[in-house]
């Protein structure tokens, strides 16, 4: 008997037997489909976050002030003290003493209302520099961005997100408009282009001011050279830890501090945000894929169950066949042809359901979920395994049985 | 003639735990080519024993078998497997039809097993179905057929690769009496035809049909009407 004859035999028992091979097909099935639907969205939770923080900038680190490394005496957290000044940005913006670093961009925030004519819009207000362009990697859809001479002349003039401009001036024009700013009123001087995709962060939701003009006379306060966040990006991506090394020195020695664990501010890279949601979403993937293959386990249970069943009530067949002329490698192999048609029939149509919801899914819940090729096929693996191991195995012993004792049994 | 079958001091003990049944105690027996025996004896003689080690589905414990001169202890799985095929044909009291198979693809089974092509497999099973008057049942399942018919089926199996021996393990067991003469009519009909057939049979009327009777009782041969001295 050749192959050809041995795949037809074994296809014509797996029909022969629809129920049988039907649930044997679907245990492997939603072993499978689970299997990449779960890890499929563990690894775009992953991809969505890595896109997000990469819209931030590039080779971007952030100086914000306070420290993280608060382990003798009282300390504020990141952020609560207002230890870094305008002064430190520009040290930074040095090329002489930071030559690492090739764009600086200090901020100021805070949360404002808007007015243009009657329509009124709460958005974030960012004082910056006209560094912050190409920090924050942002474009410009209409007019200009903010300038040195913006930010010399105390200029009232505004930078809007699109969402801001279109809340504001519905579709119409705002270039040239008047907003006032928490009373203050600037010129609409130019539109940003949209961040992109990652929406979450509001990035396409903002009003940029000439840092002096913010400083002054919206957010104000007891300091006006006063610095929320220092941006700054390194000129290429192996120069981030030496653009990191030189502005942790430059800043140390313009405070003061002798112990770089007494420093009142900190540097956070954005690889080590990166990593962080990498860690994250590592183990959110782990924890599913954890749950995928307790599931494919499940059905390969069932798949064993159902084969153990599907043997021994054919060990009678197998002596059967053998008196008619049978050897025992063509038994095996018929029954390796009927568990891989199963293992195979039932993983690829697993794959295929798999990916089918993972597409609808990922539509109805705005998730990406990554089909991945070495998660389905290792999973069609593990299928067609099982159905060898549990299937074949009792087969090929039945198969050394003397055929009147396979024949015999009950 | 020359013997087609040779046993010389075959004994078959099974043994289940400490438990030792001896089925066969030192069975001398020649069968030659074209004869037509019936094996007869009482509930547990070991009749049945005897035609698994004829038909090779079982191996004696002690002795030798010879089949057509070959020494059947000294082959190996596949060639038994080959001798099962090629040579012996049988039949089987229960019928031992595959369920999920029409009948012609049951008749066709042991041509796949000798390597037949699939027209030519189509062909020889067909023309087997017709020889026990089954022709227009080809596509009937076992399910689907009475208890004759089936036996007649499993009897176009036993002689679709046209071997020398037919072995029938109490064909008629099953089977009223109008289908019993079927199916005696059909293997006077093969044995006509020149092929050797032993038969197990409890009924008189049914070894009548023999030319030749071996009873068995306790597992050895109490008489013979055609012994030929080897
Ligand atoms: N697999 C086995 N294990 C143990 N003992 C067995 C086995 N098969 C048969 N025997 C024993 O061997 C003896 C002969 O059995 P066998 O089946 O050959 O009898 P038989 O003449 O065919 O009987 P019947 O007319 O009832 O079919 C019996 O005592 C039986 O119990
Ligand atoms: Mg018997």
């Amino acid at each position: 008997m050749n192959w050809q004859e041995t795949v037809r035999t074994g296809w014509d028992a797996v029909r022969s037997h629809r129920l049988r091979s039907g649930l044997t097909m679907l245990g492997i099935l939603i072993g499978i489909a689970a299997v990449m639907l779960t890890v499929g969205l563990g690894q775009g939770a992953r991809q969505t976050v890595t896109s997000q923080i990469n819209a931030l900038g590039s080779n971007l680190l952030v100086v914000t002030p306070g420290s993280t490394t608060g382990t003798n005496g009282v300390r504020g957290g990141a952020g609560s003290a207002s230890t870094l000044t305008l002064a430190d940005a520009t040290a930074l913006a040095s090329h002489d003493v930071v030559p690492d670093v090739a764009a600086v961009a200090p901020t100021v925030q805070r949360s404002e209302s808007l007015t243009a004519g009657d329509t009124n819009w709460t958005t974030t207000v960012v004082g910056t520099t006209p560094d912050f362009a190409t920090v924050r990697a942002r474009t410009i859809a209409q007019g200009r961005f903010l300038t040195a001479d913006d930010v010399t002349a105390h200029a009232p003039v505004v930078v809007l997100g699109p969402t801001t401009a279109s809340e504001l001036f519905g579709g119409g024009q705002a270039l040239g408009r008047t907003v006032n700013v928490a009373g203050v009123p600037t010129t609409v001087v130019g539109v940003l282009a949209s961040a992109g995709s990652s929406a979450a962060t509001n990035q396409d939701d903002q009003a940029l001011l000439p840092f002096t003009t913010a400083a002054d006379r919206v957010i104000g306060g007891s300091a006006r050279t006063a610095v929320q966040a220092i941006y700054m990006q390194a000129a290429t991506n192996d120069a981030l830890s030496g653009a990191y090394q030189e502005a942790n020195a430059e800043l140390l020695a313009l405070h003061r501090i002798g112990d770089p664990a007494d420093a009142d501010f900190t540097i956070t890279s954005q690889q080590s945000i990166l990593d962080t949601a990498n860690a994250i979403t590592g183990a959110l993937t782990a924890v599913l894929g954890g749950i995928a293959a307790i599931s494919l386990l499940v059905g390969g249970i069932g798949v064993m169950n159902i084969m153990l069943v599907s043997v021994t009530e054919r060990i009678r067949e197998i002596g059967l066949r053998k008196a008619l002329g049978a050897t025992p490698a063509v038994i095996r192999r018929q029954f390796l042809v009927e568990a891989g048609v199963l293992g195979l029939a039932g993983g690829v149509a697993g794959a295929i359901l798999g990916g089918l919801s993972a597409f609808l899914l990922s539509k109805a819940i705005g998730q990406p979920i990554l089909v991945s090729a070495p998660v389905t096929i290792g999973a069609i693996v593990v299928a067609i395994a099982i159905g060898l191991v549990f299937g074949v195995y009792p087969a090929s012993r039945a198969a050394r049985l003397a055929p009147i004792d396979a024949l015999r049994s009950e | 003639m020359s013997p087609l079958i040779q046993l010389d001091g075959v004994g078959k003990t099974y043994r289940s735990g400490p438990l030792e049944v001896d089925a066969l105690r030192d069975v001398r027996l020649r069968i030659d080519e074209g004869e037509y025996v019936a094996i007869m004896g009482p509930s547990g003689s070991g009749k049945s024993t005897l035609m698994h080690v004829l038909g090779c589905l079982d191996v004696a414990t002690t002795g030798t078998y010879r089949l057509a001169g070959a020494d059947v202890g000294q082959m190996s799985e596949e060639d038994l497997a080959a001798v099962r095929n090629r040579r012996i044909g049988f039949v089987f009291q229960q019928f031992n039809l595959l369920a999920s198979m029409q009948a012609w693809r049951n008749v066709e089974l042991p041509l796949c097993y000798a390597g037949v092509a699939r027209a030519e497999r189509k062909d020889r099973a067909m023309a087997a179905l017709g020889r026990v008057g089954l022709a227009d049942r080809a596509d009937h399942r076992p399910g689907e057929l009475s208890g004759g018919q089936q036996q007649r089926v499993a009897i176009a199996r036993a002689l679709v690769t046209e071997p020398a021996l037919l072995l029938a393990d109490e064909p008629t067991g099953n089977l009223d009496s109008a289908a019993t003469t079927d199916v005696l009519a059909l293997l006077a009909e093969l044995h006509s035809a020149g092929r050797t057939i032993v038969l197990i049979t409890h009924e008189e009327d049914v070894a009548d049909a023999a030319a030749r009777v071996v009873r068995i009782l306790d597992g050895e041969i109490h008489s013979d009407t055609g012994a030929v001295t080897a």
